[in-house]
């Protein structure tokens, strides 16, 4: 579990981190979205007692992360943005490094690195030396080097930037596998995609600050409006769309459809299938119309954004 | 995936270690796991063991065969008495080539880590910063010591079993070991410290001269006196100033090699405007727009004598010493004090003839002024090159003397009041000013071995530098001032009293 209270950070007189209040809970995955320099990385990098918050706090697996650095990191898995692997170490001697310094029991430490190599697909990658990987084949290594000490909390930075689909699809496969074991998976990507199918909780980061977090559905709701629904009908509307209109917004429509908006599909949508049958329309579809993490992040942003003009133009007057 | 379906623990490595033995023992043992993977990362780079290579194996036969010839060269010359003095430069070289690798891997081992970016995959486990920096200096030092002790041990085989009649002394060896031992820690631990202020190899590698230079005219010294073999226990001296600049530099990489000054820092630029607003910054301290003389003493000035109280005790208990020591000199001193014919009449006599120079010459006050202004600067200037250890030996210099002087008064038949006296009355304004301004050179100098938290060693120094600036200006440029008028003054009036009662 990861708990972080008002944690900030300074570098000097620039802001880094502002105050990011956020829980995650056991059993969950949570994507942290944002521009470059939006303080991911810092965010990360405190919550792994790399560096220390100017103020605030946060646990992390229940221990401190300033007065506890060292049971913090033991609970912790991470995946950096940059793997910086030892180009001159094979596979298995990096891993077996890594292994002592977290000081797993013998077995575990012969045992656990190829086991992890195995299941990514690095089997016969045990003995080249890292500078002879490739691309994706390093940020797998640096994967299996994330999950090596078992940890209960994994911090991974673009897990599959890198790699082929095949193996993007291989590693997020292990991400849900991690999940069900109830860890705490935190994400930080660009892979909006990726988050979207991943995340069950999402938070955008934005000058240090979170501007949004919350589930698909709510930043979905919040920012880009109710979810929208598209109906297809075997004959011409006519002047059904006003009928529906009373019960739904209508956003849009052709001869034999239309998209309404709707808060509560549940409720609202057997309704007007009812409706539409009283009026004699027979429907032939009706679904969500989808609407993409990456559509709702430019909202987020771009709304932010607005409101830091407006703040500007406020200030300036 | 059955592979991760084992509960999470909490890793030995961070249980509970009762004891100090155990806990040192751990700290051991984290640190070799490091030493152990980066010994092995330098055994597998060619650029370092082919240089270790041949110092180790080659250089030796070759510095054989070079001391075989110049046996044989001055043999045939009819200098053999030199060989003695000559000889011995020949293993202390064969000792400090391969330790001079140490440098260049102590500065791959730190900076190119960060440059290659595998430091944070590092930083993020449970290994505390003095295991990371144990390990890394470990694996810095052992295989270029390993390669020197090799390589003495291959030359002096070649002597002892050779045809040369050459034998090295046993003291001698023992000495070079040590020399190479400290020089190869001297080098490592400055190369920590340059490695961190440094974001790449190329600007260590150039950073690395301010180690480089140092230690090799340090070498030309020892040769200096290898060569006069009587002062050779000079060399122990020697061994004992680069331990002592060790544990400062350990102290200062320790402080330094911290996670977050290792990531944070990101660019090599030089910014004058920030380096002067943030010493002037620090001259002006917190006084807010409507600075005022009165405000700037308060809220600046005296908070920094307070912060500078620990340093006044180190330095007060130095000047304590210093004047016990001479006094203890002098004891054993073989001065004639039977031939020294001096009484209170002759003191007089002489002071009378001050005071007349005094009062014809008012310029005396400002040449006592200027004359300690000149020595408390250069003790400022020295401290900021020796970590503040050469402002406590100047300021200390005196007050040794003066120890001196009153012991060989104590022991001849003159009173020591008036010899007391010549020093009191200005004494109690220049001491106070000596104390503190010797306290804020001994800060200056020794803070960047520790800055506070948060502050970079750049910043850490620049605001001990605006401190001095503002103790030396403010508080002890007047104290000077009136010790100096006392000093010229008030000071022969009280001796005369004193002579003429």
């Amino acid at each position: 579990m990861i708990e972080t209270y008002e944690l900030t950070k300074r570098f000097g007189a620039f802001l880094a981190v502002d105050r990011i209040t956020l829980t995650v809970e056991p059993g969950t995955i949570f994507a942290i979205l944002g521009p470059n320099g939006a303080g991911k990385t810092t965010t990360v990098r405190m919550l792994t007692s790399i560096l220390q918050p100017t103020s605030g706090w946060a646990r992390v697996a229940g221990y401190d992360v300033v007065q506890q650095p060292a049971q913090v990191r033991a609970m912790v898995g991470v995946l950096t943005e940059q793997h910086g692997l030892y180009e001159r170490m094979k596979g298995i001697e990096y891993l077996d490094f890594f292994a002592r310094v977290y000081h797993l029991p013998t077995e575990e430490r012969l045992n656990r690195p190829r086991q992890l190599m195995e299941h990514f697909g690095l089997g016969d990658a045990y003995d080249r030396r890292l500078g002879e990987y490739s691309k994706g084949m390093k940020q797998k290594l640096a994967l299996v080097r994330a999950m090596l000490h078992d940890p209960s909390v994994l911090l991974l930075d673009e897990p599959t930037s890198a790699m082929d689909p095949q193996s993007a699809r291989l590693v997020r496969e292990s991400i849900r596998a991690l999940q069900r074991e109830e860890r705490t998976i935190v994400l930080t990507t660009h892979n909006l995609t990726e988050a979207q199918a991943l995340a069950d909780r999402i938070a955008v980061i934005r000058k240090g600050r979170i501007i949004a977090n919350g589930t698909f559905r709510e930043l979905s709701q919040r920012f880009v409006g109710a979810p929208l629904m598209e109906l297809h009908l075997a004959q011409q509307l006519n002047g059904a769309s006003a009928e529906i209109g009373q019960m739904v917004e209508v956003v849009e429509q052709g001869e034999r459809w239309l998209r309404f908006r709707t808060p509560q599909p549940e409720r609202d949508n057997p309704q007007v299938i009812r409706r539409l049958a009283g009026l004699g329309l027979d429907v032939v579809t009706l679904s969500e119309v989808s609407q993409t993490l990456e559509e709702i992040y430019l909202q987020i942003v771009e709304e932010d954004e607005g409101h830091e003009q407006d703040g500007n133009s406020q200030q300036a007057r | 995936m059955a592979t991760l379906s084992k509960p999470a623990n909490l890793p030995p490595a961070v249980a509970a270690r009762p004891g100090v033995r155990a806990r040192i023992a751990y700290t051991l043992g984290n640190a070799l796991i490091v030493t152990r993977r980066e010994v092995r990362d330098s055994l597998r780079d060619w650029r370092i063991m082919v240089p270790i290579f041949l110092l180790t194996l080659i250089f030796p036969l070759l510095a054989n065969a070079m001391t075989r010839l110049f046996i044989g060269f001055f043999e045939k010359n009819g200098a053999e008495p030199l060989l003695p003095s000559l000889l011995p430069l020949m293993p202390m070289i064969v000792g400090f080539f391969p330790v001079s690798i140490s440098l260049v891997i102590a500065l791959e081992t730190f900076v190119g880590e960060k440059e290659r970016l595998s430091l944070e995959p590092l930083l993020s486990t449970p290994l505390t910063n003095t295991e990371l920096y144990l390990g890394k200096a470990f694996a810095a030092m052992l295989p270029p010591l390993m390669a020197s002790y090799t390589g003495l041990t291959i030359y002096i085989s070649g002597l002892v079993f050779g045809a040369q009649q050459w034998r090295p002394p046993l003291m001698l060896i023992v000495q070079i070991v040590c020399l190479t031992t400290v020089q190869a820690l001297v080098m490592v631990t400055g190369a920590v410290v340059v490695s961190s202020q440094t974001t790449s190899t190329r600007a260590a590698n150039l950073l690395s001269s301010f180690i480089i230079i140092p230690v090799s005219m340090l070498v030309m010294l020892e040769s200096v006196i290898m060569v006069q073999p009587h002062q050779r226990y000079l060399l122990w001296y020697i061994v004992l100033g680069l331990l002592v600049t060790v544990v400062l530099l350990i102290r200062m990489g320790a402080r330094i090699f911290n996670r977050e000054e290792l990531l944070g820092r990101s660019l090599d630029h030089i910014s004058l405007r920030w380096a002067w607003r943030t010493f002037w910054d620090q001259v002006r301290g917190p006084v807010g727009e409507s600075w005022t003389l009165k405000r700037w003493y308060q809220l600046s000035v005296f908070p920094a004598v307070r912060r500078l109280r620990q340093g006044m005790g180190v330095v007060l208990i130095g000047l304590v010493a210093a004047f016990i020591a001479g006094w203890i000199i002098a004891g054993s001193w073989d001065v004639p004090l039977d031939q020294f014919e001096a009484n209170d009449a002759t003191l007089l006599e002489n002071l009378q003839s001050w005071f007349e120079l005094g009062q014809s010459r008012p310029g005396l006050i400002v040449l006592a002024v200027v004359q300690n202004l000149r020595a408390l600067i250069l003790a400022t200037l020295l401290a900021i090159f020796t970590f503040g250890v050469m402002s406590l030996v100047v300021t200390m210099i005196p007050f040794a003397v003066l120890g001196f002087i009153l012991a060989l008064v104590a022991a001849s038949n003159l009173s020591p009041l008036p010899f007391f006296m010549a020093v009191i009355p200005h004494g109690i304004v220049e001491i106070p000013a000596i104390v503190l301004a010797g306290a804020a050179a001994l800060r200056l100098g020794s803070v960047v071995t520790r800055p506070p938290d948060g502050l970079t060693v750049g910043e850490a120094w620049l605001r001990a530098l605006g401190d001095t600036v503002k103790i030396g200006v403010g508080v002890v440029t007047p104290l000077i001032l009136v010790a100096g008028i006392l000093e010229v003054v008030v000071t022969p009036r009280v001796v005369e009293l004193i002579l003429t009662l």
